[in-house]
């Protein structure tokens, strides 16, 4: 970053404050410390998308060719646990969520940034745990460690890859902890709860989730690491212990974890709807309380996973009712953010078109989220592709189509730069059609009865499996091509401006990029959030 | 918002409170009550757990904030037990049999 | 920092008052230890799921466990309570001796709580109940038997585990009483200690009847 053109005075900001790569790894800027979990879960998210294009590659044909079925079963394991534990999770709270969520509510940063920064140190030390079972052969346990397989039978590295989770948990919970005590004691004068952006009740909700449910998925992981590693038996039925008690605890923590990873991405498309329709959210309220009631049903709801585990059908009934519970809120979302919409001045930018293909995926991911709800569905297509598309829709189709969304929003306050505006839309043009051709086959091959986790198919699948690795390829491109382009605007491209879309919002009212204590006079809010009337007029005026 | 200072005498009185209730809580124990024992026992640790977090951890006089978040962290290990225990405690209820009962 | 000169000693350039600080601090260790109580809620969930399964089996091992020892053991750790809420009392009313002495006084108590639950870990040994391959036990109802001496083990060794972090970090602490880095208005690491000791003692308090208690009153 050495600019060679620069008018004198040059202003102080937060990337040309201090350099070397100690001012960086030791840094306890939320700004830099986004950046630098930025560069890790890219990292984590390019080698699980390499593991995605292999399993692609495997199951465009219905004989197992290209890897054995153990080998296959190492793969999907590894991208699972990649993406959820070191991409998903992470993505759009430690990176937006820690760069933003200061800027948003007037602070000079979160309430504890050493912890911040060690959180970010404990995630590497679990991706390195991670990554050194990788080497030494990986795990075939299926990122679940469902027990007794994971506990008894299997012969592969499962004590270091669930070792890497239960540290990389631990990250999580420390940068819930912070974003919690952050927005309720570091708020600017005037910023009350009802004035918050959703973006930042949506983190609130997630902070719960990860700070009440991480706990336990780590003591699960925990029991299980210590029944292979000193043989003593907690989900041993020999002793009266029960396998299912596993699948109970980790999804506890893993049903809401994919609340983890959506309601972030909901919080996103809330602020890109209201900055391109340039209206306030229609009813705010509803939208921050869904949030919370997102969160606090999640928790209800695990038992959905165990339809089929012999789990008592009576339990089953209950946890089948509450799951549908969930669609309330989530219905709330898309139907205000559709009514934000209505009569709104939309300009179509690159981040509206991702906020826009997120709507529509996620309808879909979440209708399908219902049907796999029902009790009597469910076992009919337990465990098959239609699963595996249904969580895609959520879990890319959602939380990836909102993280870049957000990136793409944001980039040129986190960087001063804008990047091509033309690429970036070919790229969101990409990947909602490459998304869709991947994972819509899948719901049709779960539907006819393919399996999720078998390396070889009958026959009789091939047309929709290659459909899907076709998808994947275009998709694989449109994630290629953001990568590039806004590696390339870091340089070459324009300076962005402190406010390039006229958004409303503490982020835009500071400079770009942000001076290390966020700003140069503490703010005091007046108004309610997305007061895009107000801005209008005073545009006028 | 200044700091609410607990007088000495207040955490001596619930010292010694804690320590009656050890002494009670071992006592009950031994003595034969059916289905009381257990709800005595835990009873008298949750009335101890309650005395220190009220006076030795100040949530007494504690914002509603803190009053809430403790709430909320042991309202969620109810859920936690309590769901879990909806599975194990209906598995009985059909012929099958559940790996437990 | 950008002219904060104002910013008085102690207090982070991030907070604007100690209040601000103090509120942060102690919202975030309660946050913590709800973490916490997760954490163990996980082990205590077993625990009730499997003596819901085997009742007779956890009588049979809580017997085999020394009540006196486990009692006394109670009485310590509610001590070393009242001496760490009086170490906190000392840092608000600004006693800088007084800290010390009471941090050192639960030092002293959590190592003899430790201590004694060494000498109940090896009679365990010694007895064959330890968990794993060499696990050995004559009477009834082996395999529950064997499960109670796992959830024993790993509950008491969890929260051990916890008692020598707090010994550890209140040895720290203790250094910087005597050092004076303490005032009225700034003693977040004192007082989220105490919050932490305090939550170890929660769990203790019921870990004691689960373990030790229930089931004392079925004959054997």
């Amino acid at each position: 970053m050495s600019d060679t053109v620069t008018t004198p005075p040059r202003r102080k900001h937060y990337l040309n404050v201090d350099y070397g790569i100690k001012s960086w790894l030791l840094t306890q800027d939320h700004k830099r410390i986004a950046i630098l979990y930025l560069i890790s879960i890219t990292f984590f998210f390019i080698i699980g998308g390499v593991m995605a294009a292999l399993i692609r590659v495997e199951l465009a044909t219905p004989l197992g060719d290209l890897v054995e079925a153990d080998t296959y079963n190492r793969l999907f394991t590894a991208h699972g646990v990649l993406m959820v534990f070191l991409f998903l999770i992470p993505s759009i709270p430690a990176v937006l969520g820690n760069f933003l969520i200061p800027l948003m509510i007037g602070a000079k940063d979160l309430a504890f940034p050493k912890l911040n920064l060690g959180s970010w140190y404990v995630y590497n030390l679990g991706a390195l745990l991670m990554v050194a079972a990788l080497l030494r052969g990986g795990t075939d346990t299926g990122w679940t460690f469902y027990t007794p397989y994971s506990s008894t039978f299997a012969d592969s590295e499962v004590i270091l890859t669930a070792l890497g989770a239960f540290v990389v948990g631990f990250s999580s919970i420390m940068t819930g902890l912070n974003f919690i005590v952050t927005i309720h004691r570091m708020r600017a004068p005037g910023l009350t709860w009802f004035r918050l952006p959703l973006f930042v009740w949506a983190h609130y909700g997630t902070s719960l989730i990860q700070v009440l449910g991480t706990p336990v998925v780590a003591i699960a992981i925990l029991l299980v690491a210590a029944e292979r590693l000193l043989h003593i038996g907690i989900f041993d039925p020999a002793l009266g212990g029960d396998p299912v008690l596993f699948q109970h605890l980790f999804w506890f923590y893993s049903h809401p974890a994919v609340y983890i990873m959506i309601l972030p991405s909901m919080g996103v498309i809330s602020e890109l709807i209201a900055a391109f329709s340039r209206k306030r959210i229609f009813g705010y309220k509803f939208v921050a309380f869904s949030s919370l009631a997102i969160a606090v049903l999640g928790f209800l709801v695990w038992g959905h996973h165990l339809f089929v585990s012999s789990q008592s059908i009576y339990a089953g009934l209950i946890f089948s009712v509450l799951s549908m519970l969930v669609a309330v809120p989530s219905a709330v979302k898309v139907f205000n953010w559709t009514a934000t919409l209505y009569q709104g001045s939309i300009s179509w930018q690159t981040p509206m078109i991702y906020a826009l293909g997120f709507i529509g995926l996620f309808v879909i991911g979440g209708l399908t989220g219902t049907m796999l709800a029902t009790l009597g569905i469910d076992m009919h297509v337990h465990d098959t592709y239609f699963v595996v598309a249904h969580f895609h829709y959520i879990m890319v189709g959602g939380a990836i189509m909102g993280y870049l969304g957000g990136l793409h929003f944001w980039w040129p306050k986190i960087t001063g730069r804008m990047y091509s505006v033309f690429w970036s839309k070919i790229a969101a043009g990409l990947i909602f059609v490459g998304f869709n051709l991947t994972f819509f086959p899948q719901f049709l091959l779960g539907y006819m009865g393919m399996p999720r986790r078998y390396h070889a198919y009958p026959e009789e699948f091939q047309i929709l499996n290659v459909l899907s690795s076709a998808g994947a390829t275009i998709l694989g491109l449109g994630y290629l091509l953001p990568l590039i382009y806004l590696f390339w605007s870091m340089r070459y491209g324009e300076r962005a401006g402190d406010n390039p879309w006229g958004a409303y919002g503490l982020e835009w009212e500071t400079s770009s990029p942000p001076p290390t204590l966020n700003f140069d006079e503490p703010p005091v809010v007046t108004t309610e959030a997305y007061d895009y009337l107000s801005l209008r007029e005073k545009k006028l005026a | 918002m200044s700091e609410y200072i607990t007088p000495i005498r207040t955490y001596l009185a619930v010292f010694l409170a804690l320590m009656a209730l050890t002494t009670i809580t071992v006592a009950v124990a031994f003595l034969e009550l059916g289905p009381f024992n257990d709800i005595a026992a835990m009873g008298i640790a949750i009335t101890k757990a309650c005395l220190v977090v009220l006076y030795f951890m100040h949530v007494r006089h504690s914002s509603r904030l803190t009053k809430m978040v403790v709430v909320a962290g042991f309202l969620w290990l109810f859920i936690l037990i309590a769901f879990i225990m909806s599975d194990y405690l209906t598995r009985g209820m059909i012929s099958l049999q559940g790996p437990i009962g | 920092m950008q002219g904060e000169s104002s910013h008085a000693f102690g207090l982070a350039h991030h907070f604007d008052s100690f209040d601000q600080q103090r509120e942060a601090s102690y919202l975030g260790m309660w946050v913590f230890l709800v973490t916490e109580i997760m954490f163990f809620g996980g082990l205590f969930t077993a625990y009730v799921v499997y003596r819901s399964g085997q009742g007779a089996a956890f009588a049979i091992g809580s017997h085999e466990l020394d009540i006196v020892l486990g009692s006394i053991n109670t009485a310590v750790l509610i001590g070393s309570s009242l001496t760490m809420a009086l170490a906190v009392w000392a840092a608000q009313t600004g006693r800088r001796k007084a800290i010390v002495a009471f941090i050192l006084a639960t030092i002293l108590l959590g190592g003899l709580f430790l201590g004694i639950k060494v000498v109940e870990y090896s009679a365990k040994f010694e007895h064959h109940l330890v968990p794993g391959p060499n696990f050995h036990w004559q009477g009834p109802e082996a395999p529950g038997v064997e499960m109670f001496f796992n959830l024993y083990f790993l509950m008491t060794g969890l929260h051990a585990a916890h008692m020598v972090i707090g010994i550890g970090i209140l040895l720290v602490v203790a250094i910087l009483a005597w050092r004076g880095s303490f005032s009225p208005e700034n003693h977040n690491l004192v007082e989220g200690i105490g919050l932490y000791w305090h939550f170890v003692d929660i769990v203790w308090i019921f870990l004691f009847p689960l373990l030790y208690l229930l089931g004392r009153n079925i004959q054997v």
